[in-house]
């Protein structure tokens, strides 16, 4: 997608937001933004990095401009070689910095592997706790305009498997903001992947410096006939469902998990426990992914509530292609949902 | 670089405890008590020592699998190395990582990967720490002649070189990637031994000699200590052990007993000593007496080891998370 495309801004839904009390309005990318200047403000062990950073676009307007306000030394460009710089994020925060390092596609974290999973996530369990590394790596979803597909994948279902890193995935500017902020006050390695679709959003956002959990998922709709659980930015697209269904009379509960691991159980399996029927919506591929692992411990811990089987919307087990139709038959959204939400309770 | 009488004893001690240490861990392994793959770095002690002897507690060296040598040199303690290699809580890991994966961070020991070239980019980022938090310290990263088959080698020198970071290669090139002799993995000399010095001090020394090394690291870490950036020192060396286990474990057929015999007449340890008997720097004597020292360390940690407790079955899920 280019930016141009989303300079329009659209509010986000007036789902039930902790931001909810505060008239102040930011644009989705000027959220995270606000999170990287507060925290380079108060606290000088940390610093941003990433290809293009300081680039006129500064990362979707993540990060744009923060190079003139705190200098180079604290927001810089980088050399390309993703596995050598996630490896001097890992050794700087031993040393006792905070790093944030910044990838504009999930699809590039791929070369850093090695010393995402086999170092920054084992780093402190292999030594017993002798050290441990508060890093945070993020990474943003394309999709669309052709993308293909090593610009689009959501890998999130890989490093969900991973123990030892934490995994989040905001939905709103409320939540970018606080949950930039908490990962990086964490003591631990905290990837947040984002996705493309969530910087078409302004949403409600307070000024001062405020934190997500991680580890705490939320309601965005409450509802007694089905529970949703949204991944990103499928949440907004699980609630719109969910309204259309209440004309039909469903009354569908939205549950945005925020973050894969830890995975608030807890928010999920109560919520079944009311509605009986579950259906888990996420943008990456359904074998051995979100669906999958959310859906298998319903089964596990909360199968005695189910009235109906799990139902799971994820990409089809394929790469992404190019081509506009393909694309559109490819991804999935509202209109699948809408579907699932009247299938399940029929 | 004129040392000392104490100085070079000191050399000579911490070479011979590395190798008393190792030979003891040998002649205990085929017990099957020490339930975790060790790679012996007999015949490399040279570097390990030559190396820390210029570094202070502060400063940060990285380490791998070949690594209890680093970790002594480091000031690691000995107590905690063996209990790791029983799989103790008292260990240096707390029996979770054994081996391969050492710490100390009180003596700026912070950790060892079994990744081949894993420790090196974090080094780097070590040294930029270093360079943001405006230290003088030095980050030093241990690596062997596979590492330097991988790439991160070359793009951590590269950002070394391009942000000044005070950090120091150290390239022990025994020759050998678990049976693979070099000459079938690299193309030719390393390309940093062409690279202007004002960029990157590089060196080639003869990595059985601690004199030799000692001296080239005094040189890197005077330079990186105040602001001029890396330095990439090569040491030409061997290995005397196979790539793991004992000396019995070793295959036979990838290489010629001849060569195995000819660095073995070169043994670092025996060459100092003949070195600084010559010099009458040094008496029988007085080697026989640290060789008693290191015995008696050794027999305490070994029965420290053996009576201390494994960890228990409930702390299974600890330490993945910093709370």
């Amino acid at each position: 997608m280019l930016n141009s495309e989303i300079k329009q801004k659209i509010s986000e839904p007036a789902f039930y937001n902790e931001g909810g009390k505060c008239k102040r309005v930011l644009n989705y990318d000027e959220a995270i933004r606000e999170a990287l200047q507060l925290a380079l403000k108060n606290d000088n062990r940390v610093f941003v990095m990433g290809q293009g950073v300081d680039d006129p676009d500064g990362m979707f307007g993540a990060t744009q401009n923060l190079h003139w306000e705190f200098g180079q030394e604290r927001v810089f460009d980088t050399p390309l070689s993703e596995s050598v710089l996630m490896g001097v994020s890992v050794g700087a925060a031993l040393a006792g910095m905070r790093p944030v390092y910044f990838h504009n596609r999930p699809d590039f974290l791929l070369l850093a592997m090695d010393q995402l999973i086999n170092h920054a996530a084992k780093w402190s369990y292999m030594f017993g706790g002798a050290m441990n590394v508060p890093l945070v790596v993020w990474a943003c979803i394309g999709r669309g305009w052709g993308a293909a597909a090593q610009h689009s994948q959501a890998l999130q279902g890989l490093f969900m498997h991973i123990p030892g890193l934490k995994l989040v995935m905001p939905a709103t500017c409320y939540d970018a903001k606080g949950l930039m902020l908490a990962a990086i006050a964490d003591q631990n390695p905290v990837l947040i992947i984002d996705h493309r679709f969530n910087f078409v959003h302004k949403g409600l956002v307070p000024a001062d410096i405020y934190k997500v959990p991680i580890g705490k998922g939320i309601i965005r709709r409450k509802g007694k006939d089905v529970t949703i659980v949204a991944v990103s930015h499928l949440v907004i697209d699980a609630y719109n469902a969910a309204q259309e269904a209440s004309a039909d009379g469903i009354d569908a509960e939205v549950i945005d998990p925020r973050t894969l691991r830890p995975l608030d159980e807890d928010i999920i399996l109560n919520s079944v426990a009311k509605t009986g029927r579950l259906i888990i919506v996420d943008c990456g591929w359904k074998t051995g992914g979100v669906t999958a692992e959310i859906g298998a411990m319903v089964a596990e811990k909360g199968f005695s509530h189910l009235k109906a089987p799990i139902k799971r919307i994820a990409c089809p087990d394929l790469p992404t292609p190019a081509a506009h139709n393909l694309e559109e038959a490819y991804y999935i959204g509202k209109k699948d949902i809408k579907k699932a939400i009247m299938e399940i309770t029929r | 670089m004129k040392l000392s009488k104490k100085e070079l004893h000191q050399l000579l001690f911490g070479m011979m405890r590395i190798r008393q240490v190792q030979l003891a861990i040998e002649s205990r392994y085929p017990e099957n008590e020490m339930k975790t793959p060790i790679h012996l770095c007999i015949g490399q002690e040279a570097m390990a020592v030559g190396v820390c002897a210029n570094l202070e507690k502060d400063d940060f060296i990285n380490s791998n699998h070949r690594g209890h040598g680093h970790y002594l040199a480091k000031g690691g303690d000995l107590i905690a190395l063996i209990a790791e290699l029983y799989g103790r809580e008292t260990g240096c890991s707390k029996g979770r990582g054994g081996s391969m994966h050492l710490v100390d961070t009180s003596v700026g020991h912070y950790g060892s990967s079994s990744i081949v070239g894993g420790g090196i980019s974090i080094g780097a980022g070590m040294g930029l720490a270093i360079k943001m938090q405006k230290k003088n310290n030095v980050s030093v990263i241990f690596f062997g002649d596979g590492a330097a088959d991988e790439g991160v080698l070359y793009e951590s020198i590269n950002f070394a070189v391009l942000k000044k970071l005070p950090v120091i290669f150290i390239l022990e090139n025994n020759q050998y990637s678990v049976c693979s002799h070099i000459s079938v993995r690299q193309a030719g000399n390393n390309i940093f031994h062409t690279m202007p010095a004002k960029l990157l001090l590089t060196k080639i020394v003869n990595g059985n000699n601690v004199l030799h090394v000692y001296d080239s690291v005094h040189k890197a870490v005077a330079r990186a200590r105040t602001g001029r950036g890396p330095s990439f020192i090569e040491c030409r060396t061997y290995r005397i052990r196979g790539h793991a286990g004992c000396e019995s474990q070793d295959i036979t057929g990838y290489r010629p007993l001849e060569e195995i015999e000819y660095w073995k007449a070169l043994c670092p340890v025996a060459a100092f000593q003949k070195k600084l008997l010559k010099n009458k720097m040094l008496t029988l004597n007085k080697i026989k007496k640290m060789e008693k020292k290191i015995d008696d360390q050794i027999k305490d940690a070994f029965a420290f080891a053996l009576q201390a407790s494994a960890p228990a079955s409930e702390t299974l899920p600890l330490y993945l998370f910093r709370e």
